[in-house]
C-alpha cells in the first residue's frame, strides 16, 4: 500500500455506471484524492475505493466483461478499505434477494439485503438518519434502495426509525442511502479516517 | 407533490426525483416493445427500459395517432426486470401521465415520439410522484422543460431514423447556450434569458454549474457503438438507444456493444473491439429526405 500518513489517500471510484462523480467531488472535499476505477491497472497503489450507486446489475456486468470482477472482489478481500452506497451496498453484500437469480455478489460483508426493498421510485424518499455517535441527524436520499433484512455480524453505524440503514465490518462500509447526493460530508469524512487507519 | 408519511420520510421530492436519473448516468437506456426484449436489454446491462408498444422506426412506417402503451404490456414488462422501467406519454397528456404513475413506472418520458395532445401546454410536472424527462433541441427549450418540473432531460434528435445528426446537432446547441453565458453579467444575463425564452434563475444556475441543472442524456438516432461514445464525448451524461437496438441484425450483440462503448467512450481500442462483427445496424434515413410533417424533433417547443 502506498504511504497515507499525512499525506491525501488515494481512493478509486469504481467508474463503471452510476454516480460516481459525485463521490468524487465529496471525497476531495473531505481530504482524499481520487481515481476512477474502469480497468484492472486502475487499481494499483489505491489506498481505499467506492463503488458507488448506479445500477447493480450494469456494474456487476461490466465488471465480468471487462475483467475487472475477481481483481475488484479481491482487492477489497484483501483488506482495501471499502465505501459501497446503494448499489454499491448489494455488490458487498454476502446474501441478496429479489436480484437477479444469476447476480453473483462479492459475499464480502455478512449483511442480507433486498434489492429495491422499499418499492419502485414513487416510494423514493428522504428522510432524517441517527449516526451512532453524533446527535445531529443526517440526510438521507434514499432512492430505490435496498433494504437491510439481517446486519449479521456487522456493526450498525447508521439507523433510520431505529432500522439498520448503514454498516461496517472491519474496513468495509456500506450504505443504503446516498450520502454524495446530500452535501454533507460527515460520512465521506469518517470513510477517509478508516482509510488512514486501514493504511498505517 | 412531495408527500410526508410515516417516519418522517419525505417522497416525490425534486432530490429524489432528479436522484434516480443521476443513478442511470454513464448509462444505456433501451426502447422495448416486449417482456423479453426487456430481459434481454438487461442481460446486455442496460441502466433502464423504456416500455413501448412500438419502437419509433414503427412508428413512422405506420403512421396514424401515437400513444401510451397498454397498462397490460407495461405492467408484464415491469415484472420481467429489476431495473428502473419508464413509459412515453403524450406531450401535454397529464392524465397519460397519471396512469403511467398509477402503474408504478419509475420515470416517465413526455415524448414528441407520440402525437402530442395539445399544442399550446407540456405538462405541468411538480404535482407529480414519479419524475420526468423531455427532450430537447437547445438550451431555451431543454430550461422551459426544467421550469415546467422536468428532473431529467434529454435531447430530441431525430427518434427512428438511425441517423445521429440531429442528436449531434442538439447537444452541441445545448452545449454552445451554456457556454454563452460564462461571462455575462446579470443585465446581460435577463436579456439572454428573454430571447431564449427561459427562466432567468435558471440561467444563473447553468452559469453557475457551467452544465444544466440536471441530468442530460443524448437521445433520438443513436444505432451504433460509435454513435454513443460520440454523444458521450460531447458532455451527455448517459444515452437512450430506441430502434438502433432491436432493428438491427443481433440486438444482444449490439445492446453489449454499446453499452461497453458508452463506459468507455474515450477508449477507442475498447470501442473497436466492441463494434466487431456486430452485423447490420439498422438502414436508418436520411433527415432532408423526410417531409417536414415527419419530423418529430419539431413537436414540443
Amino acid at each position: 500500500m502506498s504511504a497515507s500518513n499525512g499525506t491525501r489517500p488515494l481512493i478509486g471510484v469504481l467508474a463503471l455506471q452510476g454516480a460516481f462523480a459525485e463521490h468524487e467531488r465529496a471525497l476531495e472535499a473531505a481530504g482524499a484524492r481520487t481515481r476512477l476505477v474502469r480497468l484492472r491497472e486502475d487499481l494499483d497503489e489505491l489506498d481505499g475505493l467506492v463503488i458507488p450507486g448506479g445500477e447493480s446489475t450494469t456494474m456487476t456486468m461490466l465488471m465480468q466483461r471487462m475483467g475487472l470482477y475477481d481483481s475488484v472482489r479481491e482487492a477489497v478481500r484483501g483488506g482495501l478499505p471499502t465505501l459501497g452506497t446503494c448499489a454499491g451496498m448489494i455488490i458487498l453484500a454476502e446474501r441478496i434477494t429479489d436480484g437477479l437469480p444469476d447476480q453473483p455478489g462479492f459475499g464480502i460483508l455478512d449483511i442480507a439485503v433486498r434489492r429495491n426493498g422499499y418499492g419502485r421510485q414513487v416510494d423514493s424518499f428522504e428522510a432524517d438518519l441517527d449516526l451512532t455517535g453524533d446527535e445531529r441527524p443526517f440526510p438521507g436520499v434514499f432512492i430505490r434502495a435496498p433494504i437491510v433484512e439481517d446486519t449479521g455480524s456487522t456493526e450498525v453505524i447508521v439507523r433510520r426509525d431505529g432500522e439498520p440503514v448503514g454498516v461496517r465490518q472491519g474496513s468495509v462500509m456500506a450504505l443504503a442511502f446516498h450520502p454524495e447526493l446530500s452535501g454533507d460530508l460527515r460520512l465521506h469524512e469518517e470513510f477517509v479516517r478508516l482509510v488512514r487507519k486501514g493504511n498505517n | 407533490m412531495a408527500e410526508r408519511n410515516g417516519g418522517g420520510a419525505q417522497k416525490g421530492t425534486f432530490k429524489v426525483k432528479a436522484g434516480l436519473a443521476e443513478m442511470l448516468k454513464g448509462g444505456v437506456i433501451m426502447d422495448v416493445v416486449t417482456p423479453e426484449h426487456a430481459r434481454l436489454a438487461q442481460d446486455a446491462g442496460a441502466c433502464a427500459v423504456m416500455a413501448l408498444e412500438r419502437v419509433p422506426a414503427d412508428i413512422r412506417k405506420e403512421g396514424g395517432v401515437a400513444r401510451m402503451s397498454d397498462p397490460g404490456l407495461i405492467k408484464s414488462i415491469e415484472a420481467a426486470v429489476t431495473i428502473p422501467v419508464m413509459a412515453k406519454c403524450r406531450i401535454g397528456h397529464f392524465v397519460e401521465a397519471r396512469v403511467l404513475e398509477a402503474l408504478g413506472v419509475d420515470y416517465i418520458d413526455e415524448s414528441e415520439v407520440l402525437t402530442p395532445a395539445d399544442e399550446e401546454n407540456h405538462i405541468d410536472k411538480w404535482p407529480f410522484t414519479v419524475p420526468f424527462v423531455c427532450g430537447c433541441r437547445d438550451l431555451g427549450e431543454a430550461l422551459r422543460r426544467i421550469a415546467e418540473g422536468a428532473a431529467m432531460i434529454r435531447t430530441k434528435g431525430e427518434a427512428g431514423t438511425g441517423n445521429v445528426v440531429e442528436a449531434v446537432r442538439h447537444a452541441r446547441a445545448v452545449n454552445a447556450g451554456i457556454r454563452k453565458l460564462q461571462g455575462l453579467n446579470r443585465a446581460e444575463l435577463v436579456q439572454e434569458a428573454k430571447r431564449i425564452g427561459a427562466p432567468v434563475e435558471l440561467l444563473e444556475e447553468c452559469q453557475r454549474l457551467c452544465r444544466l441543472p440536471v441530468v442530460n442524456f443524448a437521445a433520438g438516432g443513436i444505432a451504433t457503438p460509435a454513435d454513443a461514445a460520440l454523444m458521450m464525448q460531447l458532455g451527455v451524461d448517459g444515452v437512450f438507444v430506441g430502434s438502433g437496438i432491436f432493428k438491427s441484425e443481433d440486438p444482444l450483440r449490439r445492446a453489449k456493444a454499446i453499452v461497453a462503448a458508452t463506459t468507455y467512450h474515450d477508449r477507442p481500442d475498447i470501442i473497436a473491439e466492441a463494434s466487431e462483427g456486430l452485423g447490420e445496424a439498422m438502414r436508418g434515413l436520411e433527415i432532408p429526405a423526410l417531409s417536414e410533417d415527419q419530423l418529430l424533433a419539431q413537436r414540443g417547443w
